[in-house]
């Protein structure tokens, strides 16, 4: 039976520490990598656009001496003829050594992975789940903080809807000593299981409003974008999406060694003059996606270097 | 005072909360069954007040126990044989409930793939909380 990753919490601890640990191998030595995927294939099935998860798993395939072969949107597949997911997953098992799959449709990937006779990456489903997402973020702060315990974390933004922030909090939980600062307007707080599960660890976290009142404390601080499609009202969204701007006098206030995450796009909630700050590291957090892919194709494909 | 007859061979669903036995019905799906049906609603009860009460003329495999403990597993159920009652089965709420419960999330892939059967698990024991196999939304009865 293949093994498959849905959801960053199917991964214990240690078999993340696995993953960070060869992605930061791959990153300091990657001629060591270069041909590890001879002769192996990804395949990625894209139902709906998506720019840096697609190209991050190509990139890293391509790095690993793999090829890569797929479709980038429902219509170019044979979804538009109405094959079903498992229907298309058993084709490409037939075609190639393991699959990163993004559908609109939440539990999509899970479904095909019932199928599959080859490993299957959940690349996004909805609003659901995005493990390479949370093992890119998880990287990124091991490799330029070297730990991932005794932190204190603020998540900005929209932390309602945002499924990267609820995964990121979830995976967090699990190390010692890490406090979380949840920073949104009163409309888009996170949701209650998420703090009701920190209540049950016994973790200390504290919901906000002010993002200027706890910059100096904070180790991370992880922006997210306010989705316009979650919104039903133009009036609502144009009022939230201005409610959070990280801009130079902000960044003032902040620890000289704090990061700023993102999981990118952006559109307004970065003002583009913090981008030469060396803490802003939301494009070294793209490349870290591109070594954790590769780290996880390895892994699930049972290839040692 | 209203009689109706006892079963000889079937099962009796004691406790049933009142105003509830034709969701238990609907479940069941009763209305597809040849065999003898009672339903009996409002029934004085020492214990609840109020209670509904179903005998089916069956055996006990042509009932899905499973649904009954995931409505409510403080239901009684009474094995019926000649007229006696010769076990009382214990419910628990099921670890998986298989197309008996819809998943309602527009975004879930149940929504587009018709033949996908609707799968449904025990998450939270403690607060009985069922989720979607596959899209992990929260069963809400409302």
């Amino acid at each position: 039976m293949p093994r498959h990753l849905m959801n960053p919490m199917d991964l214990t601890v240690e078999e993340i520490q696995s993953l960070i640990d060869l992605a930061g191998d791959i990153e300091r030595d990657p001629d060591k990598y270069a041909h590890a995927c001879d002769r192996k294939t990804l395949a990625t099935c894209f139902y709906e656009p998506s720019t840096r998860t697609r190209l991050s798993f190509e990139a890293a395939m391509y790095h690993l001496g793999g090829h890569v072969l797929g479709f980038s949107s429902a219509d170019s597949s044979s979804a538009a003829k109405g094959e079903s997911v498992s229907d298309t997953i058993r084709m490409i098992s037939c075609y190639a050594d393991i699959c990163a799959m993004r559908h609109p449709k939440e539990g999509a990937p899970f479904v095909a992975s019932l199928k599959s006779s080859i490993p299957v990456i959940n690349a996004g489903d909805g609003g659901h789940q995005h493990p390479t997402q949370t093992l890119t973020d998880l990287l990124t702060i091991s490799s330029l903080k070297g730990h991932l315990d005794h932190l204190v974390l603020g998540l900005c933004g929209d932390l309602k809807f945002g499924r990267t922030t609820h995964s990121l909090i979830e995976a967090m939980s699990r190390y010692e000593d890490v406090e979380f600062i949840l920073i949104s307007p009163p409309e888009l707080r996170v949701p209650n299981y998420i703090t009701e599960m920190l209540g049950k660890k016994h973790l200390k976290y504290t919901e906000v409003q002010s993002l200027e009142e706890v910059m100096p404390v904070l180790d991370i601080l992880y922006m997210t974008r306010v989705q316009r499609e979650r919104f039903f009202n133009e009036d609502d969204y144009v009022r939230m999406k201005d409610f959070y701007v990280l801009d130079k006098p902000k960044m003032e206030l902040a620890k000289k060694d704090m990061l700023v995450l993102h999981p990118l796009p952006r559109v307004n909630e970065i003002s583009v003059e913090v981008d030469d700050d060396p803490r802003a590291v939301y494009f070294k957090q793209a490349q870290y996606g591109m070594y954790i892919r590769m780290a996880l194709i390895l892994t699930l494909l049972g290839i040692e270097v | 005072m209203l009689n109706i007859s006892g079963i000889e061979n079937g099962i009796v669903l004691d406790h049933i909360p009142a105003g509830k036995a034709m969701d238990l019905y609907r479940y069941l799906h009763l209305g597809n069954v040849d065999n003898q049906v009672a339903i009996i609603k409002n029934a004085s009860s020492q214990l609840m007040g109020k209670k509904d009460i179903i005998k089916i003329e069956c055996g006990l495999d042509e009932i899905d126990l499973d649904v009954i403990g995931f409505i409510n597993n403080k239901i009684t159920v009474n094995v019926i044989q000649d007229g006696k009652i010769v076990e009382k089965k214990r419910l628990h709420h099921p670890k998986r409930l298989t197309n008996v419960i819809r998943c309602k999330n527009p975004r879930c892939i149940t929504s587009i793939e018709q033949e996908l059967p609707h799968v449904f698990v025990l998450t939270d024991k403690a607060t009985n909380t069922y989720r979607c196999l596959y899209c992990e939304e929260k069963y809400t009865r409302h």
